[in-house]
């Protein structure tokens, strides 16, 4: 069932959104050789703590951290552990989620740890691309498909796979809500987009192939091929002026 | 945090079951408990024992399943 937000809930999940990014920044700043994905989880509780805030991950379906830290071939869900060691040329996933008054912010960010070679470069830069490609999409009046559709494009044109396994969602006083938003077009049903839905969109894209494997952890996956994958997320609201992505400023164009 | 996409799987129905469950037998043997999607309830669409169909199944629950589609 699809729902709508009022404009303060959207606000309520602006806020949640906007410390997710926060920390997510701060997580990218202390991401560097020699610290371990472990650290960065420890970091992002002890702010959570600091903020009163509760985590979005945390025992969702018994994830067992507040972050997922996704490295090289993994794509989603990596779990973050103090046996693993970032180095120079990783390619580092993190995703990060946060409740405020009962309403979800969910939002990550992929990037190099170090110098990376010149394809991990383009994967990253294509990656974001394909989110901003299918945030532009979600206008009123246009289906979850013409997101898909855009994501999906900007992927293949460069050669890149779409995971196909999982995919974005609406996101709201759940993590996960209705409808799913794949980064492909896929049959079955393609609901239109109304102001006031708020979608989590979150292309995961790999170098070689789209197929996915599930670690024995249960969560960790991983490309089939052992390629890179990268993966970003925003959650956007569709309103009637056009997509606002929750916890990004929008500059203010100065008057003159 | 990303959502696992249901997986559509053909299957043949072999029994029905009241309300409108159905058994049906997945491509890999396993044998799970379906029912009919809204729909194809509301276009009237009729599932008999021996139809080949799409099966949505849940990635949280992969014993049961939807039935989406049913192949002419």
């Amino acid at each position: 069932m699809l729902t709508t937000k009022s404009g303060a809930e959207i606000e309520v999940m602006h806020r949640a959104n906007t410390l997710v990014l926060q920390i997510l920044r701060e997580l990218r700043e202390r991401a560097a050789p020699g610290v371990t994905t472990g650290d960065l989880d420890d970091y992002a509780h002890d702010r959570l703590r600091q903020e009163k805030v509760r985590s979005a991950f945390l025992g969702y379906r018994g994830y067992p951290k507040v972050l997922c830290t996704s490295v090289n071939d993994q794509v989603v869900h990596g779990i973050p552990s103090r046996q693993k060691v970032l180095r120079s040329g990783d390619v580092l996933g993190l995703d990060f989620g946060v409740v405020v008054d009962g309403f979800f912010g969910d939002a990550a960010m992929t990037f190099a740890i170090g110098p990376v070679s010149p394809e991990a470069e383009r994967l990253l830069q294509v990656t974001e691309r394909a989110l901003r490609a299918g945030i532009a999409a979600m206008l009123p009046g246009n289906r979850v498909s013409d997101v898909s559709r855009a994501v999906q494009t900007t992927v293949e044109v460069e050669g890149f796979s779409v995971v196909r396994d999982f995919v974005g969602h609406g996101i709201g006083t759940a993590m996960h809500e209705d409808p799913p938003v794949p980064n492909y077009v896929a049959g079955g049903n393609d609901p239109r987009l109304v102001a006031g839905m708020v979608l989590a969109i979150e292309p995961m894209v790999n170098v070689g192939r789209a197929e996915v494997k599930v670690a024995s952890d249960g969560w960790t996956a991983s490309t089939r091929d052992g390629s890179l994958s990268a993966h970003f997320e925003r959650s956007v609201a569709v309103t009637a002026a056009g997509p606002r992505v929750l916890g990004e400023e929008v500059a203010v164009p100065a008057r003159t | 945090m990303a959502k696992e996409e249901a997986i559509q799987i053909e299957a043949t129905v072999v029994e029905p079951l009241p309300n409108a469950m159905f058994r049906v037998e997945l491509e890999n043997k396993h044998k799970v408990l379906a029912h009919i999607s809204g729909k194809m309830r509301k276009n009237f669409i009729r599932i008999l024992p021996g139809d080949k169909v799409l099966v949505e199944l849940s990635p949280y629950d992969v014993t049961r399943g939807r039935i989406v589609y049913r192949y002419k």
